[in-house]
This record gives structure tokens, C-alpha cells and sequence, in this order.
């Protein structure tokens, strides 16, 4: 009954159990390879413009405080972090200002500006920093962190670009 | 080359003899009624690999288990697929187990010398079910929640001693961390390892015994 070129009908179950078999076995292995992978390829969006206030509410001469919130997401849990930083701005010139991080480089601590003495104190261990952020006395290892990115749009609001890494995390 | 390999690791684990003890003993007549066995081992693979796949993301405590959940359909990729295997799996899985049961039951498969894997058979089909009573709590939503209240509280109408199996079910007098911990641990670790042990056993017997004949007039 059966020819040369015919399949016999054990080789034909052998066969198509073992094709359908593969297409379960991709069809459920290359999802969960995706599922366990997936987040080696998720884009860090930490970095972002933040509106920190109109221009004309920082007068020049004075470091001017700011503060904003960054909310993380992880997975399902969500982290609200503030941040804060002094704006100086030494002419009229958008382009002419410095702003600071107020988070002290020893432990974090949150910096304030001493207007009589013109130096940023920290209240943990009585470091003080220069206007330009420069360690004049105390533990901090290096001086204040910079906002090195900004700009001012149409409707003269200051923006600062913000990422992770220049906050030190 | 691969021949050669194959016949040496042939000679040590003797595949051969497994293959044709396995798969290819003899049956009788081929009917699908006797393929729910099968279907049933498929599944219980199928919902042990996506199993594993959920406790990736899964966290078992009240105030994760709910978000994480969300977080595997929503964020994670095929997330909703492996979930959703793992979901209808396991309906599925009660169903085609009871099938399997009722076939044994209709063609007098349990006889002897088959009482054994028939007992066992009875164990298997308990476990699946307590899978699925486990199970249903994980999600931790409302429905869940509300099902293992009650289901506990069926374990708490025992005379006597229903006080004891509520507190063991739950951990406790009321539905809480406790019983959302234990679910899980018995989920993933202690009703698993018993399917997977007495499955180990029917397999075994059935290979032993052969699948019996189906039942006709002489019978």
C-alpha cells in the first residue's frame, strides 16, 4: 500500500507533532525572551527641560533659590525627589548667570545662601561655598554642581536641562 | 560525526530503550479520548514555564501584588501574553483534568491492575484544584480577595475543628499579608512539588501497565 515516495502514517504524526510542538515552542519562547529582556532595552527618560520660574523673578546680582520635583517610575513604584538650586544671574544678559545646585557635595545636605557673609552654608557640617560654588571651608570634596544647560523661551520662562548624572544620582 | 556522538551518549543513558519505553509502547486502537492525559501533562508544563515567566515581575505582598500585576499586563512586553497563558492554562487545565478523570471513570480504566495510578490519578486531580484555589488569590483584587474569604470560611464550617483549618488557611483570624504569603508558597512551591513527585508515578505505572483496552460486549 505504501509507495516509496509515501509518508507512513507513523512518520506523518512523528512530523507533525514535532512542527507543531516548534511553533508552541517559539510561540511562547521568544515572548518570554522578550519578557525577561525587555528591560536591558528601556530608554533612561530621567533627562528633561524643567521650567524653574519666569526670568524676570531672579534679579541680578542675588542667588535666587528655585526648587522643582523629579517623580521616578520603576516598574510600579514611583519615587517624587526634590531638588533645589540658587540662580545668579550677573547682568541683564539671559545668557549671563550661574546656576547652582543646592545640594551639598559631602552628604547631600541642602545648601542656603547667607546674604551678609555672601556664602552658601550648609547646615550639617558647616561647610561654605563661594558664590561661584568653590569649597572655602569644611569637608565637601569638590565644589557645588552646575546647571550648565539652560535657556530662556518666548514666553521668558527659564529652563534648566535636567539629567541624573549631573546631580550625582 | 554526530552519529558517533550519538551512540555514545546512547550507550550511557540508553535513549533508545527510553524513547521506545516512552513513546513508542504499544496502544490500543488509537482513540483522542486517550490523549487528555497527555493534554493534561502539556498544561501542567505550559503553566509551570509561564509560572516561572509571572514570578519575574509578580511581588506577593498586599501592597504590590495588585500594581505588579498591572505592571506585567500593561509594561512589560508579552506580559499580557504570558499572563494570559497562565490564566486561561489554568481554567483550562481543571477542565481538561476532570475529563481525564471521566474517561478513566467510563471505560473502566481504573481496574485492576490499574488502581494505583487511578488513586494517584485522584491525587493529581485534588492538587490541580488546589492550584487553582491558590492561585485565585494572587491577583489580590476585589474578586480574589472575596473568594478566598468565603472559601476559607467553607474550610472554617468543619465541625470541631474548623477553627484551626481557618487560621492555618489564612495564617491567621482574618485575610491578610499572612494568607497572601502562604497562597503563594504553596502556589509556586509545595502543591507543584506534589504534582510533579505523583506525576512522576503515573507516568511511570502507565508505562508499567499500558493504557487498557476499551471496554466491549465481552467485557
Amino acid at each position: 500500500m505504501s509507495g516509496s515516495n509515501q509518508i507512513s502514517r507513523r512518520d506523518f504524526i512523528k512530523v507533525t507533532t514535532g512542527i507543531i510542538g516548534g511553533i508552541i515552542g517559539i510561540g511562547v519562547g521568544v515572548p518570554a525572551v522578550g519578557y525577561l529582556l525587555q528591560p536591558a532595552f528601556r530608554k533612561n527618560t530621567a533627562e528633561a527641560w524643567i521650567p524653574i520660574g519666569k526670568l524676570d523673578s531672579f534679579p541680578v546680582g542675588v542667588p535666587t533659590p528655585f526648587s522643582f520635583t523629579r517623580t521616578k517610575i520603576n516598574g510600579w513604584e514611583k519615587t517624587a525627589t526634590s531638588y533645589g538650586g540658587y540662580v545668579l544671574r550677573k547682568s541683564e544678559d539671559p545668557q549671563d548667570m550661574l546656576i547652582l545646585s543646592s545640594r551639598c557635595t559631602h552628604l547631600s545636605c541642602r545648601v542656603n545662601w547667607n546674604p551678609d557673609a555672601k556664602v552658601y552654608t550648609c547646615p550639617c557640617h558647616d561647610a561654605k561655598f563661594s558664590e561661584e560654588g568653590a569649597v572655602l571651608a569644611g569637608p565637601p570634596p569638590r565644589p557645588l554642581d552646575r546647571f550648565t544647560q539652560f535657556k530662556v523661551d518666548e514666553e521668558s520662562n527659564l529652563l534648566i536641562f535636567f539629567s541624573e548624572k549631573q546631580q550625582g544620582g | 560525526m554526530w552519529q558517533k556522538i550519538y551512540l555514545w551518549i546512547d550507550e550511557r543513558l540508553g535513549l533508545e530503550a527510553m524513547y521506545k519505553a516512552v513513546l513508542d509502547r504499544p496502544e490500543p486502537k488509537g482513540n483522542w479520548w486517550n490523549t487528555l492525559g497527555s493534554a493534561s501533562l502539556f498544561l501542567f508544563i505550559l503553566q509551570g514555564a509561564t509560572g516561572i515567566f509571572l514570578t519575574v515581575y509578580y511581588t506577593p505582598s498586599p501592597d504590590h501584588a495588585y500594581d505588579s500585576i498591572q505592571y506585567i499586563m500593561n509594561g512589560v512586553a508579552f506580559g499580557w501574553l504570558i499572563r494570559g497563558i497562565h490564566h486561561w492554562g489554568a481554567t483550562l487545565m481543571v477542565l481538561v483534568v476532570f475529563i481525564h478523570m471521566l474517561r478513566v471513570f467510563v471505560t473502566a480504566s481504573f481496574k485492576y491492575p490499574r488502581e494505583l495510578t487511578w488513586l494517584i490519578g485522584v491525587g493529581l486531580l485534588l492538587a490541580t484544584l488546589g492550584m487553582g484555589f491558590t492561585g485565585y488569590l494572587l491577583p489580590w483584587n476585589q474578586r480574589a480577595y472575596w473568594a478566598t474569604t468565603v472559601a476559607t470560611q467553607i474550610g472554617g464550617s468543619v465541625p470541631f475543628i474548623g477553627k484551626y483549618i481557618l487560621q492555618a488557611l489564612r495564617g491567621g483570624p482574618d485575610l491578610s499579608a499572612l494568607t497572601l504569603s502562604r497562597f503563594f508558597s504553596a502556589h509556586i512551591w509545595m502543591i507543584p512539588a506534589v504534582l510533579a513527585g505523583l506525576i512522576g508515578v503515573h507516568l511511570y505505572l502507565i508505562i508499567r501497565h499500558g493504557e487498557s483496552h476499551f471496554p466491549d460486549k465481552e467485557d
